[in-house]
């Protein structure tokens, strides 16, 4: 009888719910704390040096490497290694090795591990310099012999090469840009007044084949003075990369590496914590502010952190205004009736929408209607060239349309804000003799603004890790920062990088997925990293509006 | 419990309600008479002829004929429900915020018609300032609170906003409490300082009329006692409509009272008199307690 009395007790006070919603809430709790442990563990691990094995094979073979990790063959319960040996011009820069054939492993104090322009990373021992460029020493330790070389490599690229290169830049920049766009404007315009039925000897026509010509003519200057100093840099270049430093591999081979394609070295087996630490912040520094190389394996995430960041602005900037005052329309002046609950359901349900059709309707409404009319308008020589402004994706566009997906976020939270305004705060302010703009703006707009910024926040989180739709409006693998020195200096008509894009391209995309893990890592670490960065500081902003204006029940 | 919190011990009780409640109920003849011309209200400043109104079918106020006299304070009581707070509101013009009131009759302010829709609302509403129930201050400072009505109405020079400020904020006997944090949020007053700062706020546009809702129903004794001492102080200097279903406060502080009853005016006259020697058999029941 008794027991039976607890068990009813026991259902009847939802004890099971409790319980169940528990562990539904702890469940989501740790996938996502488990999610979170993997990206920190994995992507701040990357940049830490880790020691370097050398081991010998039963067949005699031996590699140089960093151990990455062990796997245990189910079928037939052999443990196997692997080794990340890097070399890639030699062979595969991955090997796996079975446990039972490695002879020997130890850690050779000496082994060097090379980050290069191309090619990966190089591990070996160092042997010795030739530089025909200047007298180098043969005193001093490998590692002091190797910085007094880099350095002067250095030095001198950055005398001799850099200001060629920029000097080539700056030319082949003047004739892409200006020039070719110029000329690609005359022809048109030629090409019409004669389609028109202009005559060939008419003034309009004479004085656009003289500017036609000087262009083609400064075109033609400028090209030799290109082709000149690319000459000149290439043949400096190959000078300066005759100055080489000798490594041999764990085989014994000896291979000559241009010094100038030695970015950085380590030599993780007597480094200690502080150097090691050093390099981890120069890996870091890089990854922040430099440009990716060897097709978005290694070097820096600059651009497409930028691009992440000035696309939430640039959507932020349009679909928050936007989104308010669609929302203050609804909540305040629009009259109750079908037609209002039907264009509410529809901006609930927009919110519902695949964000790929997002991307499709982007590219079809503002990449071919608004783009391809503005082109047509603007800048018809172009769009003829096969060369659209903004008739293709770019960050304006890829903006907007993260804009229309995030807007019924804003416009439904800022309604709800509106409407929980007590009422009594609305007469206060009429009884007063305000108008009704005066209400909105004075009193109901600032108290609802917490509530807006909580739309605000949730669409920018949003915004920010979406992908779909990126890709059909203009992110793509590599591209520039899309801010330089010439007018107006911040491009939205270029195409840009996404953190987010960047995360599929090198996982999914890449030639070599093993290479590029642990960059995938580092790249979602830093997307989190951005995403929290840009709520926290949404949210310190509303907790300030909330204070100020955080109406107390009375 | 409203008659125990303002329990005629208050100190600040006056004379009247004492021997309002002792009197036995007077014995009265039901004669119907225009009350205004009964106690001779010599100047109106308002004046509601055959005033209905209607919220969709319903009527909410049948046929109300009242004059308030000038820099007087008249209460309106009456049971819940029977019209108070809807026929405040017309007088400035609030229930056009809601959808679907529909009035006829004539409400004249010093002689305009105020139901007329060509009449300016906001000037009116500065004419005819209103304080509600429940205490609404803006999230803004205490300062931007009571000069909301002068900034809307276009006011910018700093020292006179500052002037009506402090002067407003003296009148509603909230100034000593708030001068050392005029700039800080009003919304960390205190619930009866929340209302005064309300009363401010409407005294700033300098109103002739001032509508209040049941402004003490929801403040504590020592709050309420506070805001009928304002009541006292403000009277002669603005004619005051306190809505009230508290009868020794409508005794205590005002020298008219109506009472309505079902959206009918039933009765008006001097509070004195209203309440020793009420006319009406509804009268008498209500303000013995026989119902309501
Ligand atoms: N917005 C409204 N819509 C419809 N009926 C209303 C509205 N406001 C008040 N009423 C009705 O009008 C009558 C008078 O209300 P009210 O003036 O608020 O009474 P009181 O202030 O005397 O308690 C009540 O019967 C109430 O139900
Ligand atoms: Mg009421």
């Amino acid at each position: 009888m008794r027991p039976r009395k607890a068990t009813q007790r026991f259902w009847r006070q939802g004890e099971p719910f409790v319980w169940a919603s528990g562990a539904a809430l702890a469940l989501t709790l740790s996938m996502t704390a488990v999610l979170l442990g993997v990206v920190l563990r994995n992507g701040l691990g990357v940049f830490w040096p880790s020691p370097v094995a050398e081991v010998e094979l039963a067949d005699g073979t031996r590699l140089l490497g960093e151990e990455l990790q062990t796997q245990i063959n189910p079928d037939t319960g052999v443990e196997s290694v692997k080794f990340k040996v890097g070399n890639m011009e030699d062979g595969p820069a991955f090997r796996w090795v079975e446990k039972r054939v490695i002879r020997k492993k130890f850690y050779p104090p000496g082994a060097f591990v090379l980050e290069r322009l191309t090619n990966m990373n190089y591990y070996g021992t160092f042997q010795d310099l030739q530089t025909p460029g200047w007298e180098s020493t043969t005193e001093g330790t490998p590692a002091e012999r190797l910085d007094a070389a880099l350095a002067a490599v250095r030095d001198q690229y950055n005398q001799v090469v850099q200001p060629l290169a920029d000097q080539q830049a700056a030319v082949a920049e003047e004739l892409k840009s200006r020039l070719k766009y110029q000329i690609l404007r005359a022809e048109y315009d030629r090409k019409h007044r004669l389609a028109e039925g202009a005559a060939p000897d008419a003034d309009a026509v004479v004085r656009l084949e003289k500017h036609l010509a000087e262009l083609r003519a400064d075109e033609q200057r400028l090209k030799q003075k290109s082709d000149r100093l690319t000459a000149e840099l290439s043949e400096k270049e190959a000078n300066l990369r005759r100055n080489v430093a000798i490594f041999r591999d764990a085989q014994g081979r000896e291979k000559p590496i241009a010094l100038l394609d030695i970015v950085r070295y380590t030599r993780p087996n007597q480094m200690g914590f502080g150097s090691k630490a050093a390099h981890y912040g120069a890996k870091i520094w890089e990854l922040l502010t430099a440009d990716p190389r060897e097709s978005n394996q290694d070097g820096g995430l600059y651009p497409a952190i930028f691009g992440t960041v000035l696309m939430v602005f640039l959507m932020a900037a349009t679909c928050f205004p936007l989104g308010v005052v669609a929302g203050v329309y609804l909540g305040e002046y629009a009259k109750e009736g079908p037609l209002v609950r039907l264009v509410r359901i529809a901006v609930n349900n927009l919110a519902g929408i695949p964000s790929i059709v997002y991307g499709v309707f982007g590219l079809g409404f503002f990449i071919y209607l608004i783009g391809g009319q503005f082109d047509a308008w603007f800048f018809p020589e172009r769009v003829e060239a096969g060369e659209p402004v903004f008739g293709q994706g770019c960050i304006l566009w890829a903006s907007l349309t993260l804009g229309l997906l995030t807007i019924p976020v804003v416009i439904v939270s800022t309604e709800e804000a509106l409407r929980a305004i007590p009422r009594g705060v609305r007469e206060g302010s009429y009884a007063l003799g305000a108008t009704k703009l005066q209400t909105l703006w004075r009193v109901l707009v600032p108290m609802a603004s917490p509530g807006m910024m909580t739309g605000f926040i949730l669409a920018m989180a949003r915004a920010a890790g979406e992908v779909a739709p990126l890709m059909l409006t203009g992110a793509v693998k590599n591209a520039p920062v899309p801010l330089d020195s010439t007018f107006p200096f911040l491009h939205p008509d270029r195409q840009f990088m996404h953190l987010g894009y960047h995360i599929l391209d090198i996982s999914c995309k890449s030639p070599n997925v093993e290479a590029t893990k642990p960059m995938v890592y580092v790249t979602t670490l830093l997307l989190l990293l951005i995403v929290l960065s840009l709520s926290s500081v949404a949210i310190y902003l509303r907790s300030r509006m909330r204070k100020r204006y955080y109406m107390r029940a009375i | 419990m409203k008659t125990t919190r303002t329990t005629p011990t208050m100190p600040s009780t006056p004379e009247p309600i004492q021997h309002v409640m002792k009197l036995p109920p007077p014995h009265v003849a039901g004669v119907s008479r225009d009350p205004s011309a009964a106690e001779g209200i010599r100047d109106p400043i308002v004046r509601s002829q055959n005033l209905h109104l209607y919220y969709g079918a319903t009527e909410a106020l049948k046929d109300i004929t009242l004059d308030f006299p000038r820099h007087d304070v008249t209460a309106l009581i009456g049971p819940s429900g029977c019209g108070k707070s809807t026929f405040l509101r017309c007088l400035n013009r609030m229930n056009d915020l809601i959808d679907g009131v529909r009035t006829t009759g004539v409400i004249e302010l010093d002689g305009r018609d105020i139901t007329d829709k060509s009449l300016d609302v906001i000037e009116l509403r500065r004419r005819v300032g209103m304080v509600f129930q429940k205490p609404t201050p803006f999230p803004k400072t205490i300062y931007e609170n009571v000069a909301y009505g002068l900034r809307i109405a276009g006011v910018r020079r700093k020292a006179v906003l500052d002037e009506i400020v402090e002067k407003s904020l003296r009148r509603a006997a909230l100034w000593d409490e708030v001068k050392d944090r005029l700039h800080d949020s009003a919304l960390g007053l205190s619930g009866g300082q929340h209302q005064r700062v309300c009363i401010a706020r409407a005294i700033a546009v300098d109103p002739e009329i001032i509508l209040m809702d049941e402004p003490c129903s929801a403040l504590d004794p020592r709050s309420t006692t506070r805001i009928e001492d304002l009541i006292g102080q403000l009277r002669g200097q603005y004619t005051i409509i306190i809505v009230t279903h508290n009868m020794q406060q409508a005794a205590r502080v005002s020298d008219w009272t109506a009472f309505l009853y079902e959206g009918a005016l039933i009765e008006f006259g001097p509070t004195d008199r209203l309440f020793t020697k009420p006319q009406k058999k509804e009268t008498e029941d209500y303000i013995t307690g026989r119902f309501g």
